[in-house]
């Protein structure tokens, strides 16, 4: 075969060979090895090293290199208008400059080279930047480098710059993503707080109430999580609990804590709270779901009884029961002005009435079985230490828990009742 | 013929002083590195004469070339003597082209490699 075909074949199949080798994104420092493996045996060159420029540090880094001595390994510093210089040359690069630049590389690098392994310079150019150098020995037949194989070399070299840089802009934008992350976790921390103050500022004007939100928050958790909810969701139910009441803040203060049961135009002032708080909760973008209609439907009933807007069943948001439930619960456990907390077999007995027209069968259920589990030691006791600073012997309301499953069919009626 | 590789993806076996080592279809990164591995271990277990016979090889990609100049780095550095034996025509044409050849013996048998190396032996 005549040579000049066959040298031809042999490029165009190194070249070939190097879009799969540039192609593997999992192994920076395989890629590059392997690109200048093909870089020098299209060629034959006997050694050589292909190394990274820092814009930041105005360092060359050797990122691979064969047959140079270890001295090569090691940093180099580079000014940035020599950067800039090597930049500008990338594309009319003749051989002669390929030659000059070498000298005058290692020239200024006596440490790291020695004036007989460097023979040409390549600089590696990626949007008129520099990216990088690749310093090449002699041909293994000892002649010359011509201008065809600079630009074979150069052709191949482009390719390793541009593997380079697409390396350098993926780790960029991991950074990027990662300092995202952080600020996402750091915001939602920051949300968290901010929402434990509300929570805690909505208790402090209910003097009869402390801690109810934050309890309410919790109570739903646990619902939620029994109910199979996802993390996100169980988190977005708890925030719900901790809001519900915001609306409270705009209720006048004489209203909520009344020492009497509520007159008809205080149970009026009063019933404001839900849509109030919807107002409030609407302009923020909360990072979960639904948080301002669970707050506005949290005394909605199944039977199209409760209020603001008297919506039945699956009108209903789910998150919005949950709610119901947990505050009914914390509502009935604790003492009030005007009336002291109820026996837990009564409150029970309250969810067995109610459940299907005030409560959904689901959430009672779920209500029940986390309770069971807690109590058996299945499970974190949650609803157990926020119970057990009011109430002596529990675990005594077990057949009554279990009998309410039984009446509802671990919430199997759930679909009939809902529609 | 005893095979000497600790490496059981590539055949190798010693005849006298020289180590004879079989390069596979395809010499590309994954075999070239083996050859490469394999030649060092025979200068580093004193070997001075290494026979790579291609009688299987059809083809030799740029990184296989690029190894096989490592090998004669190696084999140089260890003042050894390497010989490509059974090279077909036109891998036997690229190495020509590429200036291997002014480092390496290429003959057309592994006898005649073993004959060389006997000759070259005082």
């Amino acid at each position: 075969m005549e040579t000049t075909n066959q040298r031809l074949l042999h490029t165009f199949a190194a070249l070939a060979d190097l879009g799969e080798e540039i192609a593997n994104t999992s192994d920076f420092e395989e890629m590059l090895r392997s690109s200048f493996h093909l870089l020098l045996g299209s060629v034959a060159i006997r050694r050589g090293a292909v190394a990274q420029y820092d814009r930041q540090l105005d360092r060359l880094r050797i990122v691979t290199s064969r047959g140079l001595e270890p001295a090569a390994d090691t940093d180099i510093v580079m000014a940035r208008d020599y950067a800039r210089a090597l930049a500008t040359l990338g594309s009319s690069l003749t051989i002669s400059d390929a030659h000059s630049e070498a000298t005058r590389f290692v020239t200024e690098n006596p440490k790291h080279f020695r004036s007989a392994e460097i023979q040409i310079l390549l600089p590696l150019v990626v949007h008129e930047r520099l990216i990088g150098v690749v310093l090449l020995g002699e041909k293994a037949s000892g002649e010359r480098f011509t201008e065809e194989d600079l630009a074979t070399l150069s052709a191949l070299a482009r390719h390793i710059a541009v593997g380079i840089n697409s390396h350098h802009l993926l780790g960029e934008v991991k950074r990027k993503a990662e300092e995202n992350q952080r600020l996402y976790v750091g915001l939602r921390k920051i949300y968290k707080e901010t929402v434990h103050a509300f929570a805690a500022a909505i208790d402090i004007k209910d003097r009869y109430t402390q801690g109810h939100s934050v309890r309410v928050g919790k109570y739903s958790e646990v619902i939620a999580r029994e109910m199979g909810w996802s993390d996100d969701e169980v988190e977005g139910i708890t925030i719900a609990g901790y809001l519900h009441d915001i609306g409270k803040l705009i209720v006048d203060l004489s209203v909520i804590n009344s020492p009497e049961r509520f007159s008809a135009k205080e149970s009026k002032e009063m019933s404001r709270h839900p849509s109030a708080g919807y107002e409030i909760l609407s302009p923020i973008s909360h990072p979960y779901a639904d948080i301002p209609l669970m707050a506005r439907y949290h005394h909605e009933r199944l039977d199209g009884n409760g209020y603001p807007d008297g919506l039945k069943g699956d009108q209903i948001p789910a998150g919005a029961k949950i709610v119901t439930l947990a505050d009914s619960f914390d509502a009935m456990t604790t003492d009030r002005p005007y009336r002291k907390k109820l026996p837990l077999a009564d409150v029970l007995e309250d969810f067995r009435v109610n459940t299907g027209t005030q409560f959904d069968p689901q959430v009672v259920c779920a209500f029940c079985r986390a309770f069971l589990k807690e109590i058996e030691g299945k499970k974190e006791r949650r609803l157990l230490s926020l119970l057990n600073r009011n109430y002596d012997n529990v675990e005594n309301v077990t057949p009554l828990l279990n009998q309410l499953l039984a009446d509802f069919d671990g919430g199997a009626m759930a679909a009939s009742v809902n529609n | 013929m005893p095979d000497v590789s600790q490496d059981s993806s590539i055949q190798a076996r010693c005849v006298g002083d020289a180590a004879i080592i079989y390069a596979s279809d395809y010499l590309n990164k994954l075999s070239g590195e083996r050859i490469e591995r394999e030649c060092k271990r025979q200068l580093e277990s004193g070997r001075r004469a290494l026979i790579i016979n291609f009688r299987d090889t059809e083809l030799v990609n740029s990184i296989g070339v690029s190894i096989l100049v490592g090998v004669i780095d190696a084999v140089e550095q260890n003042t050894a003597q390497l010989i490509f034996a059974d090279v077909n025509n036109h891998t036997a044409e690229l190495f020509q082209m590429l200036g291997l050849t002014r480092h390496v013996s290429v003959v057309a048998s592994e006898d005649e490699a073993l004959l060389l190396v006997s000759e070259a032996r005082p």
